[in-house]
């Protein structure tokens, strides 16, 4: 038992502090510690820094163009980021279609799409949830039909994410209708300036336009764009909700979070002191750090058992994390009170330089409030975790 | 980074866990808490026998050396195996004396399994607050008379009645509640009393108790108590350091004997559900079950995780009294450990009875037994209130300014 980075860890964990002091511009820093709206070219320019670095793809295989890092490795490099204050690599591209397209793609879709991807030339979105179709995904409806070369795909998709910027949906798609819903779904790679592709925005409670609807008329898929064999879209589908390990948990971005809670709990005052020292509230900030502390120690747990197949511990990370996440976003907007009433968009936008009630600090707080609600609906809500954990776990 | 058991600490459980499930069975232990002894002598000599008496000791005492996680891997064994034995309190009051130097002797008794001692530390008035001690160590005065006089009362001793040496707390200076002024003592149980004019049979009284975890405990009276200089443990009047130092050692090892009762109740229960059928099915086909069965699932991990930590740190902090980081560090880990597996045990226990139904409010099952010392372990050496306070009151929690 021991719980110290070995020395070459520590160097490690070094060289990427050092990187991201020289790399990382202080506007875009400025934007994610402040829960401030990032734009598509914030996104991009945060991943090319990292992609002429070669660091932008910790999960690759060296051949594809990662780095190489082990596990332990790729935890540090993901603490130090959130640490600094970094943009977040969106997962779409880099993190879930990539892995599918290395374990199941073609030749031709892996030289083509995975450098695209790297270098952020094609940004991705997903194409997985419909109206009809959330926590139960296999009732999904959107059809492709094969007409010569081509798919002929009819349907909607929905929740998905900044597809406003995207130039490549990759979708889960029916490819036949007859036999059990798991067995008729294929994967599919779809151009989203292909005609007929349509995308609405959905403003949500923040009234920040971050989810889309994507309508899908008649849009001609070429054959080619099917990863793998036709049918097999759910274990593809499924194999790419297991790839996710650790980094669901989130350790390094509630850090950050919780000592800035603790920032704005020591400059509010309440009864004359610094609201840090009221002892209800600080009970409360006390339960999330431990909880935060003791979440790290089981990330660090299921890392240091990298021999075992990533699977449903992830679920017990994804439940916790993003409790921590939303608990520590409710304190921040506690710790402000009605200082972080006032909506200011243009403030959130960049458009202007300081909020209008003057609270830089305040002024961001309800609205992220508000958007991490999400995070316990997102990426397979915490109740099919617990489904998952009971299931898979358990053996209920 | 690593976070396996090395080879010989999976042996130990391994043999420990053999012989729980030979000798040490359910309707053994019943047995055993319904003697009048509450404990057993076999039972002891086992231990010791094993090694685990010595385990934690110096080598130079016939110990072994063996660290906090050591500890841990035995403790979390014998709350497994709802070990009633007086392991616990022999192994704190150990602790405690390895801070002082005279007391080599009753080391070398202890690790060779001839010696059980008991912490004689809170008081009716004290709840979990360790330095609100009235119990009173004045200079012996006569003729010929070194060494110190106790005169006070001990509240819930853990296994008092079954040691044969005390460790006690006592005020040789300040007031009631100041960390200035605490003293510690080893004290025989037949420790003389000296016969003072108003005081009715001097001496060390102890009444044995039955807790309803089938453990025992014990108020100790102390009237004029004699002992000798060489009883102080460590130096007159600034105990305290080291009673904060080893009461976290104890809440530290109490955290993993706590974890491994939760894990055995998590099993049965996750087999009562699989095996109980209503309406036809195995009643843990039930989505409210399941659910139920993930969070105590969550909370056991997230527990797991924070009495690791806590006895890794226990086991990187030195026994020096000087206050360092590692200290600092130490207490900060244990105070959240010992938070956080409160809140899993009052969950799990809780739920895990829930669960079973009408048979988890009965006697007859383990489950209400791993309930009930999971109880007794939240309301021992800090609950989980306690606990969090102290967090808070590490400088630790208020100056945080990581990349703030």
């Amino acid at each position: 038992m021991d719980l110290t980075y070995t020395g070459d860890d520590l160097v490690f964990r070094d060289q990427v502090r050092a990187f991201l002091e020289a790399e990382l511009p202080a506007d875009l820093r400025h934007k994610v510690v402040n829960h401030l709206r990032l734009h598509k070219d914030d996104y991009v320019r945060w991943h090319r820094i990292l992609a002429r670095q070669g660091w932008v793809a910790p999960g690759w295989p060296r051949e594809y163009g990662g780095p190489g890092w082990t596990p332990v490795q790729r935890h540090i490099f993901d603490e130090e980021c959130a640490r600094a204050g970094t943009p977040t690599i969106l997962p779409f591209g880099v993190n879930m279609v990539a892995p599918v397209i290395m374990a199941f793609g073609s030749q031709a879709q892996k030289d083509y799409y995975l450098p695209r991807i790297l270098s952020c030339e094609d940004w991705w979105c997903q194409g997985y949830s419909e109206p009809g179709a959330g926590s139960d995904l296999a009732a999904l409806k959107t059809s492709a039909v094969r007409d010569g070369d081509h798919y002929v795909v009819n349907g909607q998709k929905t929740w998905t994410t900044l597809a406003q910027h995207a130039d490549m949906i990759f979708c889960l798609v029916r490819t036949d209708p007859s036999v059990r819903k798991q067995e008729g779904i294929s994967f599919l790679l779809v151009d989203m300036h292909a005609p007929g592709v349509t995308v609405r925005p959905i403003i949500m409670l923040d009234e920040d336009h971050e989810v889309n609807e994507v309508f899908f008329d008649n849009v001609r898929v070429p054959v080619a764009n099917l990863v793998g064999q036709e049918n097999r879209g759910w274990t593809y589908a499924k194999y790419l909700l297991g790839h996710e390990r650790t980094g669901i948990a989130a350790v390094g971005r509630s850090k950050r979070e919780l000592a800035r809670l603790k920032a704005l709990a020591r400059r509010e005052q309440k009864d004359g002191a610094p609201l840090l020292r009221d002892p209800l509230f600080a009970a409360k900030v006390a339960d999330v750090e431990i909880e935060l502390m003791a979440l790290e120690m089981t990330v660090l747990r299921v890392l240091a058992d990298a021999h075992s197949a990533p699977g449903p511990e992830a679920s017990v990370l994804k439940v916790r994390g993003t409790e921590i996440q939303q608990r520590l976003s409710e304190l921040m907007v506690e710790a402000a009170g009605p200082l972080a009433l006032p909506f200011d968009p243009a403030y959130l936008e960049g458009a202007t330089a300081h909020s209008v009630i003057d609270d830089d600090f305040a002024a961001p707080l309800l609205p992220h409030y508000f958007n991490y609600r999400k995070t316990s609906i997102y990426g397979g809500s915490n109740e099919i975790q617990r489904n998952i954990i009971s299931q898979m776990i358990l053996g209920l | 980074m690593d976070f396996n058991f090395k080879e010989e600490q999976l042996q130990l459980a391994d043999a420990l866990r053999r012989w729980i499930a030979r000798d040490y069975t359910f309707e053994v232990r019943r047995a055993i808490v319904a003697s009048p002894a509450g404990v057993s002598d076999t039972a002891w000599a086992t231990l010791a026998e094993l090694g685990l008496t010595a385990l934690p000791l110096p080598s130079s005492h016939g110990g072994f050396d063996g660290d906090a996680v050591d500890m841990f891997v035995v403790m979390q064994e014998l709350g497994r195996g709802l070990v009633v034995e007086p392991y616990f309190a022999t192994m704190l009051g150990a602790e405690f004396l390895r801070y002082g130097t005279a007391h080599g002797a009753l080391l070398d008794r202890v690790a060779s399994g001839d010696l059980k001692l008991a912490c004689a530390l809170g008081e009716r008035q004290s709840r979990h607050d360790l330095r609100d001690i009235a119990t009173r160590a004045t200079r012996a005065t006569g003729a010929g008379q070194d060494g110190w006089l106790l005169h006070g009362e001990k509240k819930v001793v853990l296994h008092g009645a079954q040691a044969g040496v005390l460790i006690v707390s006592a005020r040789t200076g300040g007031a009631q509640r100041d960390e200035d002024g605490i003293t510690l003592f080893a004290v025989p149980v037949d420790a003389p009393g000296v016969g003072t004019p108003g005081v009715a049979t001097p001496g060390v009284a102890i009444r044995d108790v039955r807790m309803l975890d089938g453990q025992r405990a014990a108020d100790v009276l102390l009237r004029d108590v004699r002992v000798d200089d060489d009883a102080v443990i460590g130096t007159v009047g600034s105990g305290w350091r080291v009673l904060e130092a080893v009461a976290d050692h104890g809440a530290g090892l109490l955290c993993a004997e706590a974890l491994g009762a939760m894990d055995a109740l998590f099993g049965a229960t996750l087999e009562y559900l699989k095996t109980r059928q209503q309406f036809g099915v195995a009643i843990g086909k039930f989505q409210a079950l399941q659910h139920r069965m993930a969070d105590m699932y969550v909370h056991l991990e997230q527990a797991r995780s924070m009495a690791l930590l806590a006895a890794v740190r226990l086991a990187g902090a030195a026994r020096d009294p000087a206050d360092g980081s590692a200290a600092a560090e130490r207490r900060r880990a244990v105070a959240a450990a010992k938070y956080r597996v409160g809140q899993a045990a009052r969950f799990v226990g809780q739920q895990a009875i829930q669960l079973h139904g009408g048979m988890g409010v009965t006697d007859e099952l383990p489950a209400s037994h791993y309930f009930r010392r999971l109880s007794t372990i939240e309301l021992t050496l800090g609950d989980a209130d306690h606990h969090l306070a102290r967090f808070i009151a590490q400088p630790a929690f208020y100056d945080d300014e990581e990349a703030a």
